[in-house]
């Protein structure tokens, strides 16, 4: 530790006030984090000195933060999302560079104590705060539109959900600048994870932000699962929801199921950091094991949490582009339930090597390949569905191709990965690394692309521009095999993951060509963020008057784009699969008159302030600062009983307001058939 | 949001007078069989005892659940059944998987429990 503190631990009574909490939690001596600090600052002063200089917090407060229409929920999490993979990002950045330093006697430029957190942060920001806003924002935004709902069964509780999540990553953030994260690794293994070995604030963070998170995921798991079983439209039953709709009714019943083992999991770490237990120390009967157990029986459903809605939206956008039905909806369908419950009975996969037998071990080995095979099976529809179809290429579909080719290699590695004997020599090897950025990149960002190229019409009543938007692809799907190809070659060469350093120059070229890969990467992202700038500047050459720019085929394209925060002015009625194709088929107009006046949620604060109550309290809590802990949690009591008195809880939409918005879509849609 | 909620067409029980005393005393009883085996020592073999315990827990669930919970195979258009299973299924998996593998690491990995418990 270079660097003289700036002031003394404190005494006696500072501690009763501040907790573990100092001037020295500053990270003063690390100049990459005070230059990141600084330059946050500056930017963070100038955004909040822009946004009050033209007025928009109260718009800001009243349309967004407080609301509690799906759609703009959705988009907060998918913006929550980006920002994160930003800060990723540069985490991925830090490592790919370091290790292409480090050679020959170099040091690199970052030390030990600051690379663990980096490789810890960049694990936890990608899963907790990048993939799982992307498909809850998605899931949140398409569902109800795709069910014919007006909104999801509990729409505050959606936004105290985004709000807990919000508050997740703030707390990640904040380790950053105040105190330090974990150097555990993203899953935080005991015993490393533990008091003896990890004294400090790091895993404390952790601990916090992802309880915080996780109580944000668990509930709108919870909403999106009775959305989707009491509010599809009338004629909708199961086999005729959208394959995204199956797809996300099969995810949030994971994530109900699974992340309550997480929150335990966790606790009894907290209990073992707080309270001086033993669950998982080495002495007094507790067992280290028993955490990896635990924590992969949450783990591994997560994976399929992740990646069943990116494959819904494949299939939607598969199905669109080749203007047909999806081959095979029904054993799509099976097939997503298959994964469902195979996906807790694969578990042991992540740690064979921790000394199981053999019949536990093969038996973990076999299912890992059995659940190889639904997956498989979806691949093939998605090939008949192509095969024979006039295919469009838009970027959905591209961005579908690539996917295709990417996911299968890496799920091929991954049934590698799946004998035991194979993986004795490949567990945490970079192979480990490549296989699993295969999928998740391959699969859920590259689905998650898709998704945004796809449904931002919708979202936004304009098309992105597809000029930036395919070299972002080009640079994006070049980059990732150049980055990671070289990891299968070095994790086959026993290369293993989280190294700083490296005595062995021959390997140095392997790092400097994944290096190169990760900057073509970067420019991927600069230009998908050019595509988002170019396409809103130029939104007016790119209208979608229509609400159904792609010949979509569900029920979300039936409405106008952006939908109207009833979405629908009447309920639609589904007589089959495709509903919206099958209306357009029947030659089914929409309605022009009758309207009613529509009950609607009303915006409420209480969730930002919940969210942010518990945020205090999880910062308490990391710096032992007691009295705020239990102020706070008081505060987060008193307002959700407050809340329970609010009854101004909903209103009408005037059959007025109703008729003037239904007529200026009348209008629109003349001029889009006038124009075409 | 008033009018709007009444409506509960998919044939569940709202429970009657009745049915919360029964499902009462059943908890009492099932809670007062277990206190008495512990407390009198009515079966010598402990390990007996304490299956006895863990089975009138399990009972006590399913008095709760049918009584206090209102559930049946019928509720809920039979989703309530549904989410039953899966979580009987997930549960089963999770416990028999956690103990095999634990048994495992425990007989693979860990001969020296007896040494550990000495260190300091």
């Amino acid at each position: 530790m270079s660097g003289t503190p700036i002031m003394t631990a404190p005494d006696q009574h500072w501690s009763f006030l501040l907790g573990k909490l100092s001037l020295d939690a500053l990270p003063l001596h690390e100049p990459i984090l005070v230059a990141t600090f600084a330059a946050v600052a500056l930017g963070g002063t100038a955004l909040v000195g822009a946004l009050t200089y033209f007025k928009v917090w109260g718009y800001l407060w009243r349309e967004w933060f407080t609301s509690v229409d799906h759609k703009k929920i959705g988009i907060m999490y998918m913006v929550l999302g980006l920002v994160m993979f930003l800060r990723g990002f540069a985490d991925a950045v830090m490592m790919r560079i370091q290790q292409a330093i480090a050679f020959n006697g170099s040091e690199g430029y970052l030390t030990a104590h600051h690379y663990d957190q980096v490789f810890t942060a960049h694990g936890v920001i990608m899963i907790f705060f990048v993939a799982m806003p992307f498909v809850t924002g998605l899931m949140n935004y398409v569902v109800p539109l795709q069910i014919g709902a007006r909104d999801v069964s509990f729409p505050f509780l959606n936004n105290f959900s985004f709000w807990m999540t919000t508050v997740g990553a703030a707390l990640v953030m904040a380790s950053l600048f105040v105190g330090e994260f974990a150097q555990t690794g993203w899953l935080a293994y005991p015993p490393l994870s533990g008091l003896s070995y990890s004294p400090g604030v790091g895993v404390d963070y952790y601990i916090w932000a992802l309880q915080i998170a996780g109580v944000g995921t668990t509930l709108s798991g919870i909403n999106l699962i009775a959305t989707i079983l009491k509010l599809r439209a009338p004629g909708m039953n199961m086999m005729k929801m959208p394959i995204f709709t199956w797809t996300s009714l099969c995810t949030n019943v994971l994530i109900v199921a699974s992340f309550p083992v997480l929150t335990a999991v966790l606790a009894l770490l907290t209990l073992d950091r707080y309270v001086g237990t033993n669950f998982f120390t080495n002495d007094f009967g507790g067992s280290p094991m028993m955490y990896v157990n635990l924590i992969w029986i949450w783990g591994h459903p997560e994976v399929y949490i992740l990646v069943l809605p990116v494959f819904g939206v494949f299939s939607e956008v598969t199905a669109t582009f080749c203007g047909k039905k999806l081959f095979g909806y029904s054993s799509m369908v099976y097939a997503t339930v298959v994964i469902t419950i195979l996906s807790y009975v694969v578990w042991l996969h992540h740690f064979f090597t921790m000394g199981s037998g053999a019949s536990v071990n093969s038996f973990f080995g076999i299912t890992t390949m059995v659940i190889s095979i639904p997956t498989g099976a979806k691949l093939f529809n998605w090939l008949f569905t192509m095969y024979r179809a006039r295919i469009r290429f838009d970027l959905p579909m591209m961005w579908t191709l690539a996917f295709m080719l990417t996911f299968t290699i890496g799920g091929m590695t991954g049934v590698l990965l799946a004998v035991p004997p194979a993986d004795f020599v490949l567990h945490n090897s970079l192979f480990l690394i490549a296989h699993f950025h295969n999928v998740i990149i391959g699969g859920v960002v590259f689905g998650v692309f898709a998704a945004i190229n796809y449904w931002w019409p919708k979202a936004f009543g304009f098309k992105l521009e597809p000029f930036w938007g395919k070299v972002s692809f080009w640079c994006w799907v070049v980059g990732f095999w150049m980055a990671f190809t070289p990891l299968y070659a070095m994790g086959l060469m026993g290369v293993t993951r989280r190294m700083r350093v490296f005595d062995d120059p021959s390997l140095q070229i392997w790092f400097v060509i994944a290096g190169i890969g990760a900057a073509l990467i970067a420019c991927g992202i600069a230009t998908m963020l050019l595509q988002y700038a170019v396409s809103i500047i130029r939104r007016d050459q790119n209208r979608d008057l229509t609400g159904d720019p792609w010949n979509g085929r569900t029920l979300e394209w039936s409405t106008s784009s952006p939908p109207p925060e009833y979405n629908f002015a009447f309920t639609p009625i589904v007589h089959d699969l495709d509903a919206w194709a099958d209306m357009k088929r029947a030659g089914v107009g929409r309605p022009e008159e009758g309207f009613r006046p529509i009950h609607m949620p009303r915006n409420t604060g209480a969730g930002v302030v919940l969210a942010g109550l518990s945020g205090i309290c999880g910062f308490a809590l990391i710096w032992h600062i007691w009295w705020l802990a239990a102020v706070s949690f008081a505060a987060v009591l008193a307002t959700a009983i407050v809340h329970t008195f609010n009854s101004k809880r909903d209103f009408h939409i005037p059959a007025d307001h109703v008729v003037e918005t239904e007529r200026a879509r009348g209008q629109q849609l003349a001029l889009a058939t006038g124009a075409a | 949001m008033s009018a709007a909620h009444d409506s509960h067409a998919s044939g569940e029980d709202h429970g009657s007078l009745r049915g919360y005393v029964i499902g009462f005393l059943l908890s009492v009883v099932l809670t007062a069989i277990p206190f008495a085996l512990v407390m009198t020592g009515a079966v010598a073999d402990k390990g007996l005892t304490g299956m006895l315990v863990v089975g009138a827990a399990v009972v006590q669930i399913v008095v709760h659940m049918i009584f206090f919970l209102h559930m049946n195979t019928k509720s809920e258009g039979g989703w309530n059944m549904l989410a039953l299973l899966f979580t009987i299924v997930l549960i089963v998996i999770v416990l028999s998987g956690s103990l095999w593998v634990m048994h495992h690491l425990n007989a693979n990995m860990m001969p020296m429990s007896h040494e550990m418990s000495e260190m300091p």
